[in-house]
């Protein structure tokens, strides 16, 4: 077997298809205005020029899901008794995250760091992650907002990601990364990829060169956010635009907070996990009453200061940060992080 | 149950006692259903635990009894918002659940041979209990114990059979203090840092222990730098709004620290490389 791969752009849905019969394969399809991440059916879609308008967060980590179900059970002898039961399921389907762009890949990384890397691994997120393979498509063009090289990625990076694929023409050149990704090369239906490799590597290039570049170098960036922490002045006047909607905490591939409710009818229910944001007021919100980041500053602040300061702290300098522009090119009021982060630098 | 450990899933567990401590604060004395798990539970002085009403939801509690008194775990709970409302609602023999130990503990092996200096606010008194008669089950451990203690009504004392057993003992430095003058009360009248103030305790191989309402925390801090405490004599427990408890779910950070897993409890040294954000 070839080191490399190329597969026609006809051959693509055949691809799919054959991985659909072993898989959960998830691709990006159109969806109205929008590009998701869906369970790919023969027939469906693909829409692979453009990255996804949520990222592939969500297969891994999904925006709600059960923790585990509990029963209350009435003793038939003596009502008065109740006993409870509890059920986790860890029971998780081989899955395909297909199409991918790398910085999506790269989000997982930085998940990989808090839920797995850590003496208390979060079961939900190790059982999806242990059984996803990752196939990324390298950006052919950025899009607006992008800065991926300013955040030591790129459009062609591959950490994170099992497969790597590039657009070349009439069909895309594929190289596994992992033994997970060879699993998927072993299928029939590629071609020899060897003669394609230069070709890929110099798209690669052209497009790294492409990508802008709002500040240079991140280097004392963690250190200089710290010493800004007190300054009010500096995160009102950088957040007086935000309405604190959370928006940019849904569609970004590192944001991983979460929050836990229970739900019950009747004698049973569910303890459930949902995606949460530091946007929101009610996050920090005590039972009495204070609240350690009660404006909008405070809030937006920790999240800048997450991925640029205290993340990189904890895991030797790696920045929370994948520079897939998402929370600028969505963001309703055009708050730009990038732009903070340059500002802060300077200031 | 599956073979890899879940850290979201609680053990279940009995309220066999309930205490009114005040009007606002119960006590929970819980055991584990599961005999083995109970036996084999261990913990350290000032670490914390998720405690689960299902339907409801989980909170955060210290766990104040002593790892030196295992037939139980007790936990303290003041009535402020939806889980402890419902907690206060629970009768003995009613089903919890509990996810626990948690977080940090206080660094006992450091203070042994030192005089100790406990002071506490309100609720606040619940961490420090489990310190206190930790130490008190291996007294000869430790120097001198002082104990300052405020409510802001006599009423609103905490434990008060073990205050007054504590003010019975001989070693045992027992201080009591509410806000305001009250019929029938013969102690101290005044605000924490205050009393602390005017029993001016030396600083001199001591270790502080602080915990309480926000408010009485910072002018306690301001009372000790005066009576010449240096930062890494003052221990403190704090609180935060927490959901997950091992770390992950990014509400309780004060910037790289998460209070659930890295603390509570933090030295003054610890805390002022922190940012600001308490």
């Amino acid at each position: 077997m070839a080191d490399t791969g190329f597969l026609p752009k006809e051959n693509l849905p055949a691809l799919l298809e054959a991985l659909s019969k072993k898989f959960a394969v998830f691709a990006p399809v159109l969806d109205g205005e929008v590009v998701l991440f869906k369970r790919f059916a023969p027939g469906a879609t693909l829409c692979l020029t453009r990255p996804a308008n949520l990222p592939p967060k969500g297969i891994i980590f999904p925006q709600s899901e059960t923790l585990f179900n509990f029963n209350f059970k009435k003793d038939p002898e003596d009502p008065k008794k109740t006993s409870l039961e509890l059920k986790e399921n860890l029971d998780f389907v081989p899955t395909i995250i297909f199409g991918s762009r790398p910085c999506d890949a790269q989000g997982f990384r930085i998940y990989d760091r808090v839920y797995l890397e850590t003496d208390t691994a979060d079961p939900y997120y190790k059982g999806r992650r242990e059984k996803t393979t990752i196939i990324t498509l390298a950006c052919n063009a950025p899009s607006p907002g992008c800065f991926c090289t300013s955040v030591g990625r790129g459009p062609a990076e591959s950490d994170g990601s099992d497969l790597m694929m590039t657009e070349l023409g009439k069909g895309y050149f594929f190289e596994p990364m992992t033994e997970k990704g060879k699993e998927i090369f072993k299928d029939s239906l590629f071609e020899d990829g060897s003669a394609y490799k230069e070709q890929a590597q110099k798209a690669h290039e052209r497009v790294s060169a492409l990508v802008k570049k709002p500040f240079a170098i991140l280097e004392g960036t963690p250190e200089k956010l710290l010493s800004l922490f007190e300054n009010s002045q500096f995160w009102e006047g950088e957040t007086a635009k935000c309405i604190s909607c959370g928006a940019c905490t849904y569609l970004c591939p590192t944001c991983y907070c979460f929050n836990i409710t229970d739900e019950q009818v009747g004698n049973s229910g569910e303890r459930i996990r949902s995606w949460d944001a530091c946007m929101f007021f009610h996050f920090t919100l005590e039972a009495s009453s204070h609240n350690p980041r009660q404006n909008k500053h405070q809030r937006l602040k920790n999240r800048v200061g997450h991925k640029f300061s205290y993340y990189p702290k904890k895991y030797q300098g790696v920045i929370a940060c994948c520079g897939c522009g998402r929370c600028i090119r969505y963001c309703p009021m055009s708050v730009d992080i990038s732009e903070i982060v340059a500002h802060a630098q300077g200031a | 149950m599956s073979s890899i450990h879940n850290p979201y899933l609680p053990e279940i567990g009995t309220v066999i006692k309930i205490i009114d401590e005040t009007p606002n604060i119960k006590s929970f004395q819980v055991v584990l259903n599961n005999p083995e798990k109970m036996k084999n539970f261990t913990f350290e002085p000032g670490q914390v635990g998720q405690l689960s009403l299902f339907g409801v939801g989980e909170s955060t509690f210290v766990i104040n009894s002593p790892p030196t008194r295992m037939d139980y775990l007790q936990f303290s709970v003041m009535k402020a918002g939806e889980v402890t409302s419902a907690l206060h609602e629970l009768a003995e023999g009613d089903q919890i659940g509990v996810r626990a130990p948690l977080g940090n503990w206080f660094p006992y092996a450091q203070m042994k041979g030192k005089q100790i200096l406990f002071i506490g606010g309100g609720i606040g008194l619940a961490p420090l209990r489990t310190l206190i008669l930790f130490m008190l089950d291996q007294r000869a451990d430790y120097g001198d114990i002082t104990i300052i203690y405020g409510a802001r009504t006599p009423n609103d004392l905490c434990y008060k059979d073990e205050l007054k057993e504590w003010e019975e003992r001989s070693d045992v430095n027992m201080i009591l203090t509410v806000d305001n003058e009250f019929p029938g009360w013969d102690k101290r009248v005044g605000l924490v840092p205050n009393v602390l103030k005017e029993v001016a305790p030396s600083p001199e191989n001591t270790v502080a222990i602080t915990c309480g309402p926000p408010i009485m925390i910072k002018f306690t801090l301001q009372a000790l730098s005066e009576l010449k405490f240096k930062d890494d004599q003052i221990i403190t427990t704090l609180e935060k709004r927490m959901k997950c408890g091992i770390g992950i779910c990014g509400r309780c950070n004060i910037g790289t620290m998460y209070v659930c897993k890295d603390g509570p409890v933090f030295s003054l040294t610890q805390l002022n490389e922190l940012p600001a954000e308490l």
